[in-house]
């Protein structure tokens, strides 16, 4: 095949329905054959946090910022509609009965087709993040390595 | 019309039509035909903008009742 086209994504925000966005159109690239690269930083970043309270050690502002950061993207709020809590789980039963993939499989879906989850490690230490905390699979990067990837893009987004 | 493989993507949501789709034209040979029957409305453009971009072939297509169905000759 001849050359293939490049998908990248910058994922700035932390909400579960534009995570949702983000990675449904990296999942579809994919199957167009594209390399997708998902660019993940400062809200973003929580999409690829696991779900277990781990204790690194942290400043104490740090800690606070890690209190109140979503740990992956099922605990994260909605951009609207947020009801204190209740917006996510009616949304969540919405996409059940329509068939639609939880965020956290769509995540599991991009990994399976190679799509490139890069974290961006300034916002990392900016919001305290540390590389134990986020999933394993993934690659580190700053501003060079999405440009790198992003320069012959066919698609660039920020979401 | 000598169909070589079924994909069922019945009840499937966006973007899993189409993923399933790359995923199983992958399993068979070049010159051969896949079938795809899905159910989301979205598919139609979706599985005819993927095989003409892909650089496959879209036989044919109907629907019934609700019902897509796709045959995909692969390139």
């Amino acid at each position: 095949m001849s050359e293939r086209k490049k998908t990248n994504i910058i994922l700035f925000s932390g909400d579960y329905d534009k995570v949702m966005a983000a990675y449904i159109i990296a999942n579809g690239a994919a199957a167009y054959d594209h390399d997708v690269t998902i660019f993940h930083t400062f809200w973003g970043l929580n999409t690829l946090r696991k779900d277990e309270k781990l204790q690194p050690k942290k400043s104490f502002m740090e800690k606070m910022f890690a209190k109140m950061m979503p740990r992956g993207a099922e605990n994260m709020p909605l951009s609207k509609m947020q009801f204190l809590g209740m917006g996510p789980k009616m949304i969540k039963k919405v996409m059940k009965k329509h068939n639609a993939m939880p965020v956290s499989d769509l995540v599991d879906l991009a990994k399976e087709q190679d799509i490139k989850l890069l974290a961006c490690t300034m916002t990392m230490d900016l919001l305290g993040l540390k590389k134990e905390e986020l999933m394993d699979d993934i690659e580190y990067g700053g501003v060079a390595a999405y440009i790198a990837d992003g320069e012959d893009g066919a698609i660039n987004l920020f979401i | 019309m000598n169909i070589e493989k079924t994909l069922d993507a019945k009840g499937l949501a966006c973007p899993m039509p189409v993923v399933r789709t790359k995923k199983t034209i992958d399993e068979i040979e070049s010159g051969q035909i896949l079938e795809v029957v899905a159910t989301d409305a979205g598919s139609k453009s979706d599985i005819t903008a993927w095989t003409k971009s892909s650089g496959h072939e879209l036989v044919d297509m109907k629907e019934e009742d609700g019902v897509f169905y796709f045959y995909i000759k692969k390139a």
